[in-house]
């Protein structure tokens, strides 16, 4: 198993970092949404990157895009709904709370509501760890000796 | 660089067939592999002792045949022998010689035979330490080992054969090892993280013994738990140590961005977490039977599951390995074969093995099984989110969507805040009940650390960062928690009457390194300074009080690329981040400047040039990084001095006690 | 507690290598579904390429149009280029052509040296037009309708397998609609 090993075989010699774009805004408040958001997104064309992390074309100008949209004042949620309507759910990395996707947004909190609830009965029975089944047979095998 | 050339006048002829003998040492390695399996499976159901004990034997051969594999691919590369297709898409004559050796387990097929090799030692490994074991069980657990191998290298010799030739048009050049893997973490990060990986199947095979043979008692768990923390401790560090080669190779200072691959290689350590210490409990009151073998279960099929991901091309990573759908079936039918079958074998005989424990006060019991529960709704999380986009493409017939970073934070950090929680508190806690006047003192430790996470919250909010107040509360829950933690755990080793065994110690110096990592990632996240800007030589820019001055620019050959190095001086420091081009396969790659501390790096990368000799440079300040993966090293070290305990020495010397005396099988 | 609750892992592992298997099946990870099927096509404002002129999205109203996104530095758009003749020359269907991130000097000679199916042509030099209409790489090639609705979007070369297996038949449906 191997955590960070390309194959020679991927046509796509990935550039280790992106471009690096040095827009200008007018204060660091705005600079840290934007940066913020463009990691919130995924470069459509590569194999599960986003935005900062890639240097193709389609990131570029999704960032130029992200940038321009947010020096127009435009909200986070603005912005995200700006990218989803042209590129689909794709690429966003921050799945939509929907109907369909409610067994990835709730499924571990319900998991551990769950979890919960069997410590909780367990924790108001009676005290004795009682023997197996195997165990008490094997219990009555030695006494009968 | 070990003299091969004269190695090879002298046995010339013998060398140069060198990858047809290892792939027969494979196969030979591969028969060894069902031999084991026969002799101790059948051995132990048909109570043949002799059958079982000279199973060790083939554990041995099986070994010595995969080392001579190794050795020859290794070989192969070193004297760059193109005719192996395999050295040929994956080496290059200009490839430094370390690089040659650790380009063997640069790409699926030459890992997949280092993962058999690391399979066959922890086999031996077993094979001879385990020899105190009750036969019936060590041939159970052996014969496990060696059906595993078996499908293993089954998958090996039929579809990721590293020794196949390509003649008669043999390449004269080699295509280069992938210019990002040129590196010392290449070295080191695969091997660790595959002897955890591969270490976890003795926990399997002992889970599945049990199962079997109907013991999965106190004294199972002691012989299977030092194994099993080992494995862990490996996992531990290969994870920490691929997020610090990611860190500095990357070139834009992330360190963990929840990518399949990287998720695959971290839910068998969620689970392995739970399991370790759901062993403890089985180990001190021969309870928790039932979770603990499934989490043994649990844990191995994840180790599958990850090499699935990895290497099957179903989900879309820049980290995995060429997508070949004949592997990927492959792959998908071991694992269907050995998580279904050990399922069903739990299904089936759990019910009559199983303790069943009722109350169960405040006591260390039930925080571990708290512990439980949390690592279980963590490896839930990581699960979901890395395989939700495949079964939502499956579902609608074609619709994508994607789950990253955002969705994992969002689920995963609270979740480890509720564990914070009951971490500190774990000290307090006795088997069987626990006092109520203990928690007082813990009490007031947790008092004193709001205290101290408060003034820090209003440090933080009083500085002129701009950041958002959310941001500030997560990180000061985080530092406050830890705090907490510290404080409970060296009020316990304080106030401890009596010893202080190795595998007290191993936990506390764990759950420190827990808490450590804890702080450096939430500082090191909300904290960091970054920006990005246009500079020529002769420029200076600004960041966090400090003047980054970019120098100059020079041109540096390094042995198989050309690079343009540039300086940086940051008062007495200087960084030097380079652009290279390598040769081979004429890709542009950015290595970092990052000037190392203790409390923050400096870390500097290039973007690119712009014709009036200007360039894009990201400069970041990221406090505390460092302190990620002291944490991680801190916990691996705790796992390894949990099992040097003096009780499993002494259990080597003992017989296994009077359980063993009446037996069912 | 039931024995049957202990086959719960069992039927869920059974439940995953079935997603799992079923990946194997699933459409090439680099095609992406457009999200602006049945949306109108977005507003512009750019020069024609030979012509200088400015064009909007009135332009293409009135016809049914094969919109194609092409650049010279995109080898597979060479390739789809002897297609989009033989497309041309045998239904006379209208095909515009979208210059995409190209320089627009490269892009003239492009076409007279290989020939021009295009109506006219579109340039979008910053790549902002591809933005709107979620391209994320070249060739790509868009169905839109007569009012400027946009029907189907194809990811890759145009070729004879593709074009009637799946282009074909939706530009007859809208003909027939």
């Amino acid at each position: 198993m191997v955590s960070s090993l390309i194959s020679g075989m991927l046509a796509t010699w990935i550039v280790a970092v992106s471009t690096i774009d040095a827009f200008e805004f007018e204060d660091e408040g705005e600079r840290l949404r934007y940066n913020d958001l463009i990691a919130e997104f995924r470069c459509p064309k590569c194999l599960n990157t986003n935005l900062p992390g890639s240097d193709a074309p389609v990131a570029r100008d999704l960032r130029r895009t992200v940038y321009r949209l947010v020096n127009e004042g435009m909200t986070d949620d603005q912005v995200r709904r700006y990218l989803q309507d042209r590129y689909g759910d794709f690429v966003l990395y921050d799945p939509p709370v929907r109907a369909n996707t409610w067994i990835l947004w709730f499924g571990p909190p319900i998991l551990l509501l769950a979890g919960i609830l069997v410590l909780r009965r367990i924790g108001s029975r009676v005290t004795r760890v009682f023997l197996s089944d195997d165990e008490r047979a094997r219990l009555e095998a030695i006494r009968k000796q | 660089m070990p003299n091969v050339e004269s190695f090879d006048a002298t046995f010339g002829m013998l060398w140069s067939v060198g990858p047809e003998v290892g792939h027969l040492a494979a196969i030979v390695g591969f028969v060894a592999a069902i031999i084991l399996s026969g002799l101790g499976h059948l051995g132990a159901a048909t109570r043949r002792r002799n059958w079982v004990e000279n199973s060790g034997s083939f554990a041995v051969l099986q070994l010595v045949a995969l080392v001579v594999a190794f050795i020859l691919l290794v070989h192969a590369f070193l004297v760059d022998d193109y005719s192996v297709v395999y050295v040929a898409t994956n080496s290059n004559a200009l490839l430094p010689w370390y690089y040659k050796v650790s380009a063997v387990w640069g790409a699926h097929e030459g890992s997949f035979l280092l993962w058999t090799l690391i399979m066959a030692m922890w086999t031996f490994a077993v094979a001879i330490a385990g020899r105190r074991l009750p036969y019936q069980m060590y041939g159970r657990v052996l014969g496990t080992l060696g059906l595993l191998n078996t499908g293993f290298l089954l998958f090996l010799l039929q579809t990721s054969n590293p020794f196949l030739r390509l003649v008669p048009n043999v390449p004269t050049v080699g295509a280069d090892l992938n210019p990002l893997l040129q590196d010392f973490g290449l070295i080191v990060h695969p091997p660790l993280l595959y002897t955890g990986y591969v270490g976890f199947s003795v926990a399997f095979a002992f889970g599945v013994a049990g199962l079997i043979s109907g013991r999965l008692d106190a004294t199972w768990a002691r012989w299977a738990r030092p194994w099993t923390n080992v494995a862990w401790a490996f996992l531990t560090v290969g994870i920490t140590l691929g997020s610090w080669w990611a860190y500095y190779e990357l070139g834009w200072g992330g360190w963990w961005f929840w990518d399949p691959v990287e998720n695959a290689s971290f839910m068998p350590w969620l689970a392995g977490t739970a399991l370790i210490h759901s062993l403890a409990v089985t180990e001190k009151r021969s309870a928790f039977r039932s979770w603990t073998v499934l989490l043994s279960i649990l844990t191995f099929s994840l180790c599958l599951l990850g090499a699935f991901i990895v290497r099957s091309g179903v989900l879309t990573s820049v980290h995995a390995f060429a997508v070949d759908p004949e592997r990927g079936v492959f792959l998908l039918v071991l694992l269907g074969i050995t998580v279904g079958g050990s399922l069903a074998l739990y299904a089936i005989r759990v019910p009559a093995i199983r303790s069943r424990i009722a109350y169960m006060g405040l006591s260390r019991e039930l925080f571990l099984l708290i512990n439980n529960v949390l690592f279980v709704v963590a490896v839930a999380v990581v699960f979901v989110g890395t395989l939700y986009p495949l079964a939502y493409e499956a579902v609608t017939g074609g619709d994508k969507i994607s789950v990253g970073p955002p969705y994992f934070n969002r689920l995963f950090v609270p979740l480890m805040g509720l564990l914070a929680v009951f971490l500190a508190l774990v000290p307090v806690a006795r088997w069987k009940r626990t006092p109520i006047r203990l928690f007082r003192q813990v009490g007031l430790l947790l008092l004193v650390s709001m205290l101290a996470g408060g003034v820090f919250f209003v440090i933080a909010i009083l500085s002129d960062r701009v950041l958002n107040t959310s941001s500030i509360v997560g990180v000061v829950i985080a530092v406050t928690l830890a705090l907490w933690l510290l404080l409970s755990h060296t009020a316990d080793f304080i106030q401890r009457k009596g010893a202080r065994p190795f595998g007290y110690l191993g936990m506390l110096l764990a759950h420190v390194g827990f808490a450590i990592g804890a702080v450096g990632v939430a500082i090191t996240t909300v904290f960091s300074h970054e920006t990005e800007v246009r500079l020529s030589p002769g420029d200076t820019v600004e960041l966090n009080a400090r003047e980054y001055q970019f120098t100059s620019v020079t041109t540096v050959n390094g042995p198989n690329y050309v690079a343009q190095r540039a300086k940086f001086d940051v008062g007495d420091i200087s960084l030097y981040p380079e652009k290279r081009t390598y040769l081979a396969r004429n890709s542009v790659m950015t290595e970092a400047g990052i000037d190392a501390g203790f409390f923050k790096d400096l870390y500097i990368a290039l973007g690119e040039p712009l014709p009036d000799g200007s360039w894009g440079v990201r400069i970041q300040e990221k406090v505390l990084v460092r302190w990620v993966w002291c944490g991680g090293l801190l916990v691996c070290f705790g796992g390894l001095l949990a099992v040097m305990d003096g009780r499993y020495r002494r259990l080597a010397l003992r017989r296994g006690g009077l359980a063993s005396a009446v037996k069912v099988t | 507690m039931k024995r049957t609750v202990f086959f719960a892992p069992f039927i869920g592992f059974i439940a995953l290598v079935a997603i799992l298997y079923a990946g194997f099946h699933l459409n090439d990870p680099s095609h992406l579904p457009s999200a602006l099927v049945g949306k109108s096509f977005p507003p512009f404002q750019l020069d024609e390429l030979s012509s200088g002129k400015v064009l909007e999205r009135q332009s293409l109203l009135g016809k049914i149009r094969l919109v194609n996104v092409w650049a010279t530095w995109c080898p597979t758009c060479l390739h789809e280029h002897a297609t989009l003749m033989d497309i041309r020359r045998a239904t006379g269907i209208s095909i515009v052509g979208i210059n995409y991130r190209d320089n627009s000097e490269k892009a003239r000679r492009w076409l007279s040296l290989y020939g021009d199916p295009y109506d006219f042509t579109i340039v979008d030099a910053t790549g902002d037009l591809g933005v709107e209409l979620g391209v994320y790489g070249a060739p790509e090639t868009f169905i839109v309708d007569a009012d400027g609705i946009i029907r189907f979007r194809h990811v890759g070369d145009v070729n004879d397998r593709n074009w009637n297996r799946e282009l074909l038949p939706i530009l007859e449906s809208l003909t027939d609609g």
